[in-house]
């Protein structure tokens, strides 16, 4: 669809036509992305439609080049990145992520709590005894007093969580997959089936993230 | 043709400089006085005449209170930030500021905002361009400190405007000296540009591809530069003048200006020599004196040094490097000819940083490659191509005083982002958002640059409006919002009031030259400087004549030289400056042999021990002969 963004016989910018990141670079709705080649297309599309190559056209084609860029620019941004890539896909779908998450911070602040986020049910008993280890070091700290013991716990908690993390991302990798099978040649239902689990995946992946960064800032203060 | 010059401007917290394309390479333009800097520094003299650059600078020691330098550091700025700078520097405001007014300085019983004062030095860079050209320019790419703010971009594209400017393209300045860097280089690789100016830092990391110069991260800080290390040996020096010579000058305008001239004269000769001596002159005759050893100074501006680590650090971990990943370091900015500066970048990124390049003209140079570029191009610059970034995010202030990241900083500009709004009751026209710039949390702890009021919102029950609002951060990284109720389709019209700048009104107001004016204002100054240039000569002349080297000219040459005298006299007063200058270049060929009499009769003077101290600074055969110049002795 890139051919849209360029006349066919003079070859000069067009006005933007409305579509998705992925349409923008005349890609197929799918998950695993040749970042070489995203990148190439990239830089050939920067050097088309960059406002610095209209500074002396006129300004309908001046403000369509700062439409197309921007738009050039967004779109990378978001498809180079493979969660937020990942997370693009989701709300293109039609899977409301963010608004959810938005939403429930919008609350939480307007409510003056803390932000409760559901504990993945694989998790609980870790992320309890975690949650205990990090009160009983907040308590230590306060006392000035220092427990070798208590930090070794903790860094290896959080060690299992980056593994965790870390597998998270490999799973999602594996969605990817299945993904764009199903988009050549899978049904309704198994599509939906997959972003599901993605959403799942995601939200975990978030849920550690969070975590991962109270363990941090407790070990810092 | 002439009038589609673009050229290249660095407007710098200490000087300032313009350069353009001279076929494949970037040059500087020289002033009048055949030097490529022109100090940022602006004075009124007696008759309220606007002075500018190296002209002005004496104006900072004999009347303080009618000249102003480091105008930069305000730009963009409202009151309650400068705090700092009132103290440190000898800014006084206007006694009649209204809050929530731009501010404004007083010069002499002027006051000007930091715009107009900025466009005083455009004017005079544009003025030294258009009588290197012969014809007017129109055009320019300025460049910014990459940190820059949304506001001070702003006032820095109004600062262009008001002098006359088209301002084609802000560009930063670290990025622009990568790209004189890299004009000649054409490598691949990763690019830290580490920029240390009299105001600014900044640090750039760039990843150069095929003549892609895509910068990943910036950092910086708009209030950090050699600035700092003359308030610093000011305060020191202040500080000892009053314990040692129980004298308190720290009001005294004039006293301040010499301590502050001998100080940065200090710090220049401590980049080359182990020690420089302060002897300042004091009101009533006292003098100050003292030594400074390298070793002192590099302890005194430690701190101030190690300020620039921080964001060093920080544009390293947003690019996800290690120091060891970046291929070359360049310098630029004044400040980096500190030893300690470079000794600290080195130990930074464990490499020797490039210096090839003056890092005084550098952001020019890449400034009129950009210019070039902007213009169509030419052999050297056509594969090239400037993807950049915005510095800081962009936010939008949410319920609870919090602030919405709506577009990352490092992103590469242009960049959007569309936000939704609907009413909160029914019926409600308007919907307000509050725009900021920064990376904290709280809305509070950013930096505010607008308050956006969407007016003419279709009536309609709480909720039901959809408002997209779109936040579109262009080339220059300068915000552009525009809104669309969707429901109704209608454009809503958007009323903004910057935080910090000046309404397209009050700029329009303050233009120093219309547009339209331009060619003729162009040629009305050429005039004004033909007539000057030939009341000089004739001048020269009329002394000339008196000089006893007139009458070894034959009658026949006597009767020529007085012909073009003639010739000059007669179209001077009129309108043509071309003309005029013809009839001086006239006389200038035919009074050369006059010029070369007197020469020689004042050389011969000179021989004979009369003019002995300018025979000693001349370069020539006597300092090479230590016999010829013992004969002088």
């Amino acid at each position: 669809m890139r051919a849209t963004h360029f006349c066919s016989s003079c070859g000069k910018v067009q006005p933007p036509v409305p579509s998705d990141f992925f349409t923008f670079f005349g890609f197929p709705r799918k998950l695993e992305l040749d970042t070489g080649a995203l990148e190439k297309e990239f830089y050939a599309l920067s050097r088309r439609l960059h406002p610095d190559l209209f500074a002396q056209a006129n300004p309908e084609e001046r403000a369509w080049s700062l439409e197309q860029s921007s738009r050039l620019n967004d779109a990378y941004r978001i498809l180079k990145d493979p969660i937020k890539r990942t997370e693009y896909l989701l709300r293109l779908e039609g899977v409301e992520l963010e608004e959810q998450s938005k939403q429930a911070t919008e609350k939480a602040r307007a409510t003056g709590e803390v932000k409760k986020q559901a504990v993945p049910p694989d998790l609980l008993e870790e992320v309890f005894e975690l949650n205990m280890h990090l009160e009983e070091l907040r308590m230590q700290k306060k006392l000035g007093e220092d427990d070798p013991a208590l930090f070794e716990e903790i860094g290896k908690a959080k060690l299992s969580l980056d593994e965790k993390y870390d597998a998270l991302f490999n799973e999602l990798k594996a969605q990817w997959k299945k993904w764009d099978a199903a988009v050549d040649s899978g049904t309704e239902e198994e599509r939906a089936q997959i972003l599901n689990r993605m959403l799942d995946v995601l939200n975990r992946r978030n849920y550690i993230r969070n975590l991962v960064r109270d363990v941090n800032e407790a070990l810092e203060e | 043709m002439a009038s589609d010059h673009i050229v290249g401007i660095d407007l710098g917290t200490t000087n300032s400089l313009v350069a353009y394309m001279e076929g494949e390479t970037p040059a500087v333009i020289p002033g009048e006085d055949g030097l490529n800097l022109v100090p940022s520094v602006v004075a009124l003299d007696g008759e309220n005449q606007v002075i500018v650059g190296n002209a002005a600078r004496k104006y900072l020691i004999e009347t303080p209170e009618r000249a102003v330098y480091s105008v930069k550091r305000l730009m963009g700025r409202g009151v309650e930030d400068i705090q700092e700078e009132l103290n440190l520097f000898p800014f006084r405001l206007a006694d009649d500021l209204q809050p929530g007014e731009v501010l404004r300085i007083k010069i002499g019983e002027r006051s000007y905002t930091p715009p107009e004062i900025s466009a005083l030095i455009l004017r005079q860079l544009k003025w030294n361009a258009e009588r290197f050209f012969g014809g007017p320019v129109k055009k320019a790419v300025i460049t910014v400190p990459a940190y820059f703010n949304d506001a001070q971009r702003q006032a820095t594209k109004d600062a262009g405007r008001i002098a006359g400017l088209d301002v084609l393209r802000l560009v930063n300045e670290p990025t622009a000296a990568s790209l004189a860097y890299g004009l000649d280089k054409k490598k691949n690789g990763v690019v830290a540009v580490y920029d240390l100016g009299g105001g600014t830092f900044d640090i750039s990391i760039l990843r150069l591809h095929d003549g892609i110069f895509e910068v990943i991260a910036t950092n910086g800080d708009t209030h950090l530069g050699g600035d700092d290390i003359d308030n610093l040996l000011i305060t020191i020096a202040l500080d000892d003048i009053r314990g040692d010579l129980g004298l308190d000058v720290r009001r005294n305008g004039e006293a301040v200006a010499l301590i502050r001239k001998a100080v940065i004269e200090a710090k220049i000769a401590l980049s080359s020599q182990p020690s420089a001596n302060l002897d300042v002159e004091l009101p009533g005759g006292k003098h100050y004196r003292r030594e400074i050893s390298r070793e002192m100074f590099e302890q005194l501006i430690q701190p101030i040094v190690e300020r620039t680590v921080g964001p060093c650090k920080q544009a390293l971990k947003d690019a996800k490097l290690k120091p060891a990943q970046i291929d070359e370091v360049v310098l630029v900015g004044g400040s980096t000819r500190i030893p300690k500066v470079r000794q600290l970048v080195e130990n930074l990124f464990a490499r020797v940083p490039h210096t090839d390049l003056n890092p005084d003209e550098v952001v020019a140079l890449g400034a009129a490659v950009q210019a070039n570029i902007l213009g169509g191009g030419s052999e050297a610059t056509k594969e090239m191509l400037l993807l950049d970034v915005t510095p800081l995010s962009l936010g939008i202030e949410v319920a609870g005083g919090v602030t919405d990241k709506i577009i990352l900083r490092n992103s590469t500009i242009p960049a959007s982002a569309t936000q939704y709004y609907t009413t909160q009751v029914d019926g409600q026209k308007n919907v307000a958002i509050h725009v900021l710039q920064g990376e904290r949390e709280l809305a509070r702890d950013c930096r505010s640059l607008a308050r956006f009021d969407l007016k003419g919102v279709p009536p309609m029950p709480a909720g039901m409006p959809r408002i997209e609002v779109k936040f579109l951060i262009d080339a220059n990284g300068i915000l552009h919002v525009s809104a669309r109720e969707q429901r109704s389709g209608k454009e809503a019209e958007i009323e903004v009031q910057p935080s910090y700048g000046l309404t397209d009104e009050q700029v329009e107001h303050m233009l120093l030259e219309s547009f339209d004016y331009a060619e003729e204002d162009f040629r009305q100054r050429q005039v004004i400087e033909a007539r000057r240039e030939a009341e000089t000569i004739l001048a020269a002349l009329a002394k000339g004549k008196k000089n006893p080297a007139w009458h070894e000219l034959t009658n026949g040459d006597q009767r020529k030289i007085e012909t073009l005298e003639e010739a000059l006299i007669a179209v001077k007063e009129g309108n043509d400056y071309q003309q005029i200058r013809g009839a001086i270049d006239a006389l200038n060929q035919g009074t050369m042999r006059l010029a070369e009499l007197m020469m020689d009769s004042a050389v011969s003077t000179a021989l004979k021990g009369k003019a002995m101290d300018q025979t000693d600074l001349e370069e020539g055969p006597a300092a090479g002969h230590p016999v010829a110049k013992a004969e002088f002795e």
